[in-house]
């Protein structure tokens, strides 16, 4: 096993890097659909090191940027419900919804709290029998997990004031709609603790379909040229397949209980992806079981979708078509502090990630 | 929010242990994994442990998250000199 130096190490990353520019032949686009890749790639200057054949892209791989402008909606007129409270993880907060966000609506006095685990929500709804505590659900595959515990909990204690508002997503679905929508793409930079629960065994059916590349990859900048590498040598070699380069913390399988958990209480349904649009069969809902927990079925809303700013152009920035600094309001009128698209918000969203260092 | 940081278990209470991130105990769920024990390092992610992972992989993953959260970025190409 290699330590941090040698992820580090100048000199494997120097011997990467003249690796991959020997390799290099033809011209190709390769895309992270992980936040945590976006930002290790934007701080190392990574994308500056590689051969002139190689393009890297970012995708939807930040789960507050793909999280829909009407599920934000939802969630603020939840919020403005008597003897409610939402609990969401904090990055939710500043995401603006059509006409605010959540933070501007807790400043108003909505009691929306911030939660660093689903138990935390649980404990609320125990704590305040009298009131509703509807937990905000978003996030891959890594997050799921989460959900499913809490709800499997609330079951057991026959919570009857826990709802869940689910806007869970997958991602092997939205990486299949980027390729049938158009987006040129050749290899993925596979996701790394997404894969640590869900295996790398859901890329396989990428592979088969689209002949495309796939690398899972760590967060060090040895471990991303190493993936790139991996990519690059499959695709000369016209021999797509998945690849772990992250086996210090993914296998094939992934994390079988959790994933048992998720599929006792979630199935896949149609989603929709902030600026990407609906793609089937990628988010997760309550299954019907479960539905006394379901936000949806138990408090049903009438909110209809409503389009995005028209300068921002977060929907084709996830879906690898343009850069944040093709955006007029990159910024300008959009910062982190005063964010106009979910791209800025979180710190793995990649207008964030180009802001912050400096492109 | 997909990061997942490593930390070491110091206390298990059924479902629910004590562990140690740099410094400060948090308390993890161990819904989702196998068999845990104390001194173990597991990935943390939400309150969740994900899976367990070994000493080493738990010190260098901590490093480099606390390298990617400084504000400055140490630019890679000044580092590696091509
Ligand atoms: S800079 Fe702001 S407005 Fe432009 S695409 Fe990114 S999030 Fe949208």
């Amino acid at each position: 096993m290699k330590h941090l130096d040698e992820y580090r190490d100048k000199k494997i990353a120097q011997s990467l890097v003249k690796e991959i520019q020997n390799r290099s032949k033809q011209k190709i686009r390769i895309m992270e659909v992980c936040g945590g890749h976006t930002m290790a790639i934007r701080k190392y200057g990574i994308h500056n090191l590689l051969p002139g054949t190689v393009e890297l892209l970012s995708g939807p791989g930040c789960p507050v940027c793909v999280t829909n402008r009407s599920f934000i909606d939802k969630a603020i007129e939840y919020s403005r419900q008597a003897d409610t409270i939402i609990t969401t993880y904090g990055d939710l907060m500043r995401v603006p919804g059509t006409e605010t966000s959540l933070l501007k609506e807790k400043a108003r006095g909505a009691d929306v709290r911030i939660v660093y685990s689903t138990l935390e929500s649980i404990k609320l709804a125990e704590e305040n029998p009298e009131k509703t505590v509807i937990f905000l659900g978003i996030g891959f595959e890594t997050t799921t997990p989460s959900t499913a515990v809490a709800v499997l909990e609330a079951k057991k204690k026959e919570l009857k004031n826990f709802l869940v508002l689910s806007a869970h997503k997958l991602m092997p679905p939205a990486m299949s709609a980027l390729i049938e929508e158009g987006t040129q793409i050749d290899g993925y930079i596979g996701p790394g603790h997404v894969s640590t629960i869900a295996g790398s065994k859901i890329y396989l059916p990428l592979v088969e379909k689209y002949n495309i590349a796939v690398a899972i990859s760590g967060f060090e900048p040895v471990d991303i040229l190493q993936s790139v590498l991996m990519l690059v040598e499959q695709i000369e070699n016209r021999k797509p397949s998945v690849e772990i380069q992250y086996a210090r913390a993914v296998t094939y399988e992934g994390n079988v209980k959790a994933q048992e958990m998720v599929d006792s209480c979630f199935e896949p349904c149609i989603d929709s992806w902030r600026g990407i649009g609906a793609i089937p069969g990628s988010g997760l809902k309550l299954k019907k079981e479960f539905s006394a927990f379901d936000a949806e079925v138990r408090i049903p809303l009438d909110i209809k979708e409503k389009p995005e700013p028209k300068a921002c152009l977060c929907g084709s920035i996830l879906k690898g078509m343009n850069k944040p600094t093709d955006c007029k309001l990159f910024r300008k009128t959009c910062t982190p502090e005063n964010p106009v698209g979910a791209c800025m918000v979180s710190s793995e969203g990649t207008c964030a990630a180009y802001y912050k260092f400096q492109e | 929010m997909c990061l997942s940081v490593p930390a070491k278990i110091v206390k298990i209470e059924g479902d629910i242990a004590q562990a140690s991130i740099g410094g400060s105990i948090i308390d993890v769920g161990l819904q989702l994994i196998e068999k845990v024990e104390i001194g173990d390092y597991v990935l943390v992610h939400t309150g969740f442990a994900l899976e367990k992972i070994d000493e080493k992989e738990a010190k260098e993953t901590l490093e480099m998250l606390n390298d990617m959260v400084e504000e400055d970025p140490e630019d890679m190409i000044a580092y590696i000199e091509i």
